[in-house]
């Protein structure tokens, strides 16, 4: 146990940057370092975290509990475990990274880039938290934020894209927050953990019927049904589970590319986060008793969005709805493992390859969807506005760099072996198909398309003959070569050595498996 | 020490008379203290209740015999919900008067009308003689119209006197239940803890607390007595709007609560499921027709329905937890809807001239006035009930008592929580964030003034400082909602 | 010999006024004849002043209190003296500023003679002398309201008061003389024993209703009040102000005592659902009309003075609710209310007065913007209004909780309670037209031309004073209420 509060001051330092951001008059330069400053030093603070981070013991670390609001059983409860800690280094890379992405935006970058940091200090929180109420302060926290850095500096129908975007997730929110307010009527607590526990002795139906139950939900089922459905919803919105992920196309596409950077690679995991961290915990037998359905949804989100990635000709869009198919594997994963298959180890070595999946695919797909965007948006700003599959060809000549890199990229999302992105996707299937047979080879339809379009984008943008309004195409310049060295390099060493990440995640996983 | 918030407000009331018309600096500034006064002494007494009082019973102020004859005495006390909405008072009365700056036309009477509201209001939260009460309630609702015909401004004397006589047959419908009560207990007494202790038959009950509950609650926007806010509402000057929608339909909630809940418990439980309904439907009406309006003062007027509707849902499900958020939501929403007033009123209709969200859509305010944009965007998402904000709590609690109580109804409340997003969001983009080129430097628009910066950061500050802290107020109300006085209505209930 | 002088003394007040009034017309007669209207005004008037001021001294202190056959002097009845004698200073003082008439020593004769009549009324209980101490009162009243020879609604209402006045004498003169046939006496006392030991026949019920009428009439209840708005409105104003303040106090008095000393046994019930024939129900319609006529017609006035002689008709309506008290509260609250409503009524009309005769008429548009051009003047008006209103802290508001309460409690099983809902009911309608003048002098632009006034010192320090009487007995109704208490127990209730 730790007693320096070195969660909350990570989450303090992009609030505080992003005051200072704000207060720094005039000139925006100033702004602009003060802000990436403070993601670097989040940075630094996640990267503290990682050295401190005791991987061989079990349960929370670097925990933080103060009463906060007794009489209504709200604590400042905060703590990691392998699974926020890589979440937490996720958001800390992915930050400065979107802001050199977004180094030149326009126009008000001041708050741009203040905006930015209260979306991170958002992100830190919501996968510190512990006790419900501050994590869904942390949780709706981010959505002012990305609401305003869509609908200020996005494309031409960002409007409506930032008003989907922030009713959707609200409407997802207020079902999310009436289920709990109803598990903190029946039972008195707010606290994760002591919710997990509850649930795992099958106490959370009992009490939930004890109060609430009688006049309008008569079996016991139906209430926690109901009520699991609430906080279901929440999460499946935020991931995107189809089909309430029609808000995400849109929102990424109309996103400045910083920001569409931001959301897939870190908010997006806020989603699957909440399904691994609460649903999977408190809902075990609902989620058991519905595991068709959720897997036929998970496969659904897998092979559509894959198809209609492979029917965009925005390459933008592409890139969202791919974002969407590779959550959909997390949540495949997610969905494997509730298979209660009995008490033999060798399903839950299943089940632990499985999460331990799950959580690197979350890890691996934040890397390198935001370097894809990152890539998209390049292509953008270089093509004058034009970012469609067929304006493009033969860049491969012209900038050989970009070519180079943007193709590793392709591929690590692709899930060639060698590269970050093979390690999880294997991992996932490697746990799901003893468990969920069908789903799973399914699912591989995913892969396959995914890999269609991922080839198609490579070959339509850079091979072929280069037409010749783009024969000034610049090659990567020297800062952003130097922006994307430290993810390229991850998705090398990830792929290389995965034990560096499933070191960290083995023991989360196993701690998530101990609730069957 | 708390009874010198009405004596001070009526002091300045007096002094802003009795100065030279047009010195308007000096009317300015007198009020201004007045109300801060104000404040710093309810801020005092709410300290000294807490050390002195812990256990959340009633603490005397003043009680002496006023009219022996009748059994009436001048008895004020205060417990924690009395020092809960006081501090609300001090906090809008201060943010009133820095809002009412810029007031060029007759200013001193516009302020001692306003401090003479603000001396009723304390009047109503600190008494506990029913007479009393009654005498402060009504002493409210003539600076009310005045302040309303006077300085308003759409419809203005339509308004002012649809709100008067709203809450005079209001008022009237209490006076009865109240001469009922007195006559039926032949106590010969007034004060509330006596007559609370009377049993008082429970056929009675049944049409008194009604009689008296929907007196009360027509103050505080209870549904279909509400047609009186948005008009009052779009009619009154900003202070005014301020003060009616954050201060005086608590008045009526407070009333429902303290007179019409402690008096008649048996009455109460016999309405419970109506009243609980039309709670709900408040809520999700008020928010669909702000969804549907045009007038930005219009769309925050049936917003303060939808928020009282909470209150009152919260007050129905006679659970501890349900009151305390009604309480709680009491506070923060008349800081919310104080602060969505002052910006449309005074940040923009004073500049802009107009409230109509069609015409404010080409205006590009964020550019043009960002501070008012970034306060409105704030005091939306507090509206809303986004955490880290007063509402949030207050909505939460609220919520858990009802599903308790209501499952059935909590469900449509939730739907009203959506729809009140929804219609936030379509104002900030209407009429903020409306993405527009051309003519925006058309507009020349004066920079917000120093008073209202003030008055805005004091309302932001107070609603995240409750939104983060809530136990600030919560040790307040919680032991209270414990003490005596109140135990009649959790008999058979959930704690 | 010695029987009738003895009985000069006790009566000197009485007999100072007649003198006062025969002193004024031989003054006026003979040295004044040649000077100014102005002066013989303020000569005639501050003697007429003086005359009163002594009597009522005389009064206060001689405590020689004796009953007879024809005359009874108790405490109260030198109470109330005190009062009219008061209220016919006021007037007095007002009119010294008159413009209407060159005969002044007729009109301070005239108006002496009729306070005489008024202190004659209440002084006894034969029903005789009470009818020709009516006459007295009545037949100068007449001549004064046609006293503005210049206007032709002057002579239009005396007329109609005159002929209206003496068909209700006639019918009060049968109905004495029906009780006389029936009982043998005139005594009130004597025929209230008599009618409780004969069995009850119908023609009873026909003498109380006959003799109910002049009296109804006289006081302006509903269906008898179809004089009052012209009088009120043609009449001077200073007359106007008689009739509605001291005219008033004593025929109430004068009503009540007849009711409940005369008819004690007749007095029947109106109880919902225990309805039995007598002067209760009988009271119960005219109040209810009275309330009702009163209040919806004068929401739609334009004139002020008929505004206030249609508040003044409601206004009779809720005195008559004392009437269904209990007897330890009836009169006190009767009396309360009835003192300060003719205060507060005197103190309305004595404006009314103040601005006609400074040129303005009494059309409500004429009084725009009065709270800028006579800033203490509309305060008073301020306070009256809102008295009238019942609103506290002033007067007119503790009066009608007095009533409202003394009614409810009057009969068991707050059986009486619908009459306190019809009252309260119409007691907030009320707000609105005494809102409509206030809004006109406040909140409306004066009209281009006009100038700001000084009303005549006299008369705006009797009203300053009125209204600081207004006041004081709404903050503080003990004082007033410990007086008739004491009054009226050492006249042993018998009135």
């Amino acid at each position: 146990m730790n007693m320096f509060p070195l969660l909350t001051l990570l989450t303090l330092i992009p609030l505080l940057g992003g005051v200072a951001a704000l207060l720094a008059s005039g000139q925006t330069n100033l702004s602009r370092r003060i802000a990436f400053v403070a993601s670097l030093l989040a940075l630094a603070g996640a990267a503290l975290l990682w050295t401190e981070f005791d991987t061989s013991r079990a349960g929370w670390q670097f925990v933080e509990c103060l009463a906060w609001v007794p009489s209504l059983g709200i604590d400042y409860h905060l703590g990691i475990d392998g699974l926020g800690l890589l979440m937490v280094l996720l958001s800390a890379l992915i930050v400065p990274f979107a802001m050199l992405a977004s180094w030149n935006i326009g126009p008000n970058p001041k708050l741009y880039f203040a905006l930015i940091l209260f979306l991170e200090a958002g992100l830190f929180g919501t996968f510190t938290a512990l006790n419900f109420f501050h994590w869904f302060i942390y949780w709706e926290l981010g959505l002012i934020p990305a609401f305003f850095l869509i609908k200020i500096w996005g494309g031409p129908r960002r409007t409506r894209a930032a008003n989907q975007f922030f009713i959707y997730t609200l409407a997802g929110s207020v079902a999310m927050l009436l289920a709990f307010l109803a598990l903190y009527a029946a039972t008195g607590l707010f606290d994760f953990s002591q919710l997990a526990d509850l649930a795992r002795k099958g106490g959370l139906e009992n009490a939930l019927f004890a109060r609430l139950g009688g006049s309008f939900f008569k079996s016991k089922e139906t209430l926690a049904t109901v009520i699991f459905l609430g906080v279901f919803l929440g999460f499946a919105v935020k991931a995107p589970l189809m089909p309430f992920h029609t808000w995400l196309p849109s929102a990424y596409a109309e996103a400045p590319t910083g920001t569409s950077m931001l959301l897939t690679g870190a908010m997006s995991k806020m989603g699957v986060y909440g399904f691994l961290r609460i649903l999977l915990p408190l809902f075990p037998g609902q989620m058991r008793a519905m595991q068709t359905p959720l897997l036929w949804l998970a496969v659904v989100t897998i092979v559509f969005s894959a198809a209609a990635a492979l029917a965009q000709r925005d390459l933008k869009r592409m890139v969202a709805y791919s974002s969407i198919n590779h959550i959909g594997y997390c949540l495949l994963g997610i969905f494997a493992v509730v298979q209660l298959t009995g008490p033999t180890a060798a399903w839950t070595t299943e089940k632990a390859a499985a999460l331990n999946g799950v959580m690197l695919q979350m890890f691996n797909h934040g890397l390198t969807a935001s370097a894809l965007f990152y890539f998209v948006g390049l292509i953008e700003q270089r093509g004058g506005g034009l970012r469609g599959l067929n304006d493009f060809g033969g860049l491969c000549k012209a900038a050989p760099v970009f070519c180079g890199l943007m193709g590793i990229t392709l591929f690590a999302s692709l899930g060639l072996p060698g590269l970050n992105g093979f390690v999880s996707e294997f991992l996932i299937f490697k746990g799901s198909l003893p468990l969920v047979g069908w789903a799973a080879a399914v699912s591989t339809l995913g892969l396959l398309i995914t890999a269609i379009f991922l080839l198609t984008i490579l070959q339509r943008v850079f091979s072929g003959p280069l037409q010749n309004r783009w024969t000034g195409w610049k090659d990567l310049t020297t800062g952003e070569r130097l922006t994307l060295a430290p993810v390229i390099a991850l998705m090398f060493v990830l792929g290389i050595c995965p034990q560096i990440l499933i070191s960290v995640s083995n023991p989360a996983a196993l701690a998530i498996l101990n609730h069957f | 020490m708390l009874a010198w918030t009405i004596y001070i407000s009526f002091l300045g009331a007096a002094v802003l008379v009795l100065l030279p018309p047009e010195n308007r600096r000096a009317a300015r500034i007198t009020a201004l203290l007045t109300a801060l006064a104000g404040l710093a002494v309810a801020l005092g007494g709410a300290v000294q209740y807490e050390r002195h009082a812990p256990s959340g019973a009633p603490a005397d102020l003043v009680n002496v015999s006023w009219i022996a004859d009748l059994g009436i005495r001048f008895h004020l006390a205060a417990d924690g919900i009395s020092i809960t909405l006081v501090l609300l008072t001090g906090i809008a009365a201060v943010a009133g008067v820095l809002f009412s700056w810029n007031i060029e036309r007759r200013t001193r009477e516009f302020f001692a009308l306003y401090l003479a509201l603000i001396g009723g209001v304390y009047g109503v939260f600190l008494s506990f003689d029913l007479f009393l009460l009654f005498v402060f309630y009504e002493i409210a609702i003539i600076p009310k119209y005045f302040l309303i015909a006077s300085w308003g401004s759409t419809r203005r004397e339509y308004g002012a006197m649809k709100l008067a006589l709203y809450s005079l047959v209001g008022s009237a419908m209490v006076l009865v239940g109240l001469i009922a009560a007195y006559v039926v207990s032949g106590s010969q007494t007034f004060d509330l803890i006596e007559l609370a202790k009377f049993p008082f038959p429970p056929a009675f009950q049944h049409w008194a607390f009604l009689l008296v509950f929907v007196g009360f609650a027509v103050l505080a926007g209870l549904w279909p007595f509400h047609t009186w806010a948005p008009t009052g509402h779009v009619a009154a000057p900003t202070a005014a709007s301020m003060l009616l929608a954050g201060v005086v339909m608590k008045l009526g909630a407070y009333g429902a609560l303290r007179v019409a809940m402690t008096l008649f418990p048996d009455g109460l439980r016999f309405w419970q499921n109506e009243i609980a309904l039309l709670a709900v439907i408040g809520i999700v009406y008020g928010d669909t027709l702000a969804l549907g309006q045009r007038d930005l003062q219009f769309i925050i007027g049936y917003s303060s329905v939808s928020h009282m509707g909470f209150v009152l849902l919260g007050l129905m499900t006679l659970t501890q937890i349900g009151l305390s958020g009604a309480v709680l939501q009491m506070f923060s929403h008349g800081i919310v809807a104080g602060l969505l007033f002052a910006v449309v009123g005074r940040m923009i209709y004073d500049r802009t001239h107009t409230r109509e969200l069609s015409e404010l859509q080409p205006m590009n305010l964020s550019v043009l006035a960002p501070f008012a944009a970034v306060t409105f965007v704030l005091a939306g998402a507090a509206s809303m009930g986004l955490p880290g904000f007063s509402g949030f709590i207050a909505e939460l609690q609220v919520l858990v008592g009802a599903w308790a109580v209501f499952p059935r109804l909590t469900i449509f409340a939730g739907v009203g929580i959506l729809v009140g997003i929804a219609f936030m969001v379509r104002v900030w983009i209407k009429a903020f964030f409306a993405e527009n080129d051309a003519k925006s430097a058309a507009i020349q628009i004066e920079p917000v003034t120093i008073p209202e910066r003030a008055g805005a950061f004091l309302l932001l500050g107070a609603t995240i400082l409750i939104g983060l802290w809530p136990g600030l107020l919560l040790d307040l109300i919680t032991p209270t909602l414990r003490s005596p006085l109140f135990q009649p209505l959790w008999k058979g209930g959930l704690p | 010999m010695s029987s009738s002088l003895d009985w000069m003394v006790p009566l000197i007040p009485e007999e100072l006024v007649i003198l006062t009034a025969l002193a004024a017309l031989v003054l006026d007669l003979s040295i004044l004849r040649r000077k100014t209207v102005a002066v013989r005004a303020a000569v005639i008037g501050t003697m007429a002043s003086l005359g009163c001021l002594v009597a009522m001294l005389c009064i206060a202190c001689w405590h020689d209190y004796r009953t007879s056959e024809m005359l009874a002097l108790t405490p109260l009845t030198q109470f109330l003296k005190m009062v009219l004698l008061a209220l016919t200073l006021v007037v007095a003082v007002l009119s010294f500023g008159a413009r209407f008439s060159r005969h002044v020593g007729e009109y301070f004769a005239l108006l002496l003679l009729a306070a005489a009549g008024l202190m004659l009324l209440i002084s006894s209980e034969n029903l005789l002398v009470i009818f020709i101490a009516l006459e007295l009162l009545s037949v100068p009243l007449y001549v004064l309201t046609a006293f503005n020879k210049t206007s032709l609604p002057s002579a239009e209402a005396a007329l109609k008061y005159f002929l209206f006045g003496s068909v209700a004498a006639a019918f009060t003169l049968f109905g004495i003389s029906l009780l006389y046939g029936l009982t043998g006496g005139l005594q009130l006392g004597a025929i209230a024993e008599k009618l409780a030991t004969q069995p009850i026949e119908p023609v009873c019920y026909a003498a109380l209703v006959m003799t109910l009428v002049g009296f109804a009439f006289k006081v302006a209840v509903a269906p008898f009040h179809f004089w009052a708005p012209d009088v009120y409105e043609g009449a001077p104003a200073p007359i106007a102000c008689f009739v509605a303040s001291g005219s008033k106090v004593a025929s109430f008095f004068v009503l009540a005592r007849i009711i409940v000393v005369g008819f004690a046994p007749l007095h029947g019930s109106a109880a919902w659902e225990g309805f039995r024939a007598g002067w209760m129900p009988l009271l119960a319609v005219l109040a209810v009309l009275s309330m009702v006529v009163g209040n919806i017609a004068a929401l739609v006035q334009t004139s002020v003075k008929r505004l206030l002689a249609y508040s003044a008709i409601a206004h009779d309506g809720y005195a008559l609710l004392a009437f269904f008290g209990n007897p330890r509260q009836m009169l006190p609250a009767l009396f309360f209310y009835v003192i300060t409503y003719s205060l507060t009524v005197l103190g309305a009309f004595a404006v009314v007065a103040v601005v006609e005769n400074s040129g303005g008429r009494d059309r409500l548009a004429d009084w725009a913007g009065l709270g800028r051009r006579a800033p203490l003047l509309s305060a008073c008006m301020f306070v009256f209004m809102l008295s009238l209103a019942g609103i506290p802290p002033l007067s007119g508001f503790f009066g009608k909780f007095y009533l409202f309460t003394a009614a409810a409690a009057g009969a068991p099983h707050l059986a009486m309670l619908w009459l306190v809902i019809v009252a309260v009911a119409a007691s907030a309608i009320s707000l609105y037209y005494y809102l409509q003048v206030l809004k006109q002098i406040y909140t409306t632009d004066p009209l281009p031309g006009s100038t700001p006034f000084r009303p005549p010192h006299a008369a705006l320090v009797s009203i300053a004073l009125l209204a600081g009487f207004v006041i004081a007995f709404g903050c503080a109704p003990g004082w007033l209420l410990g007086k008739l208490s004491i009054v009226l127990n050492s006249s042993g209730f018998q009135l």
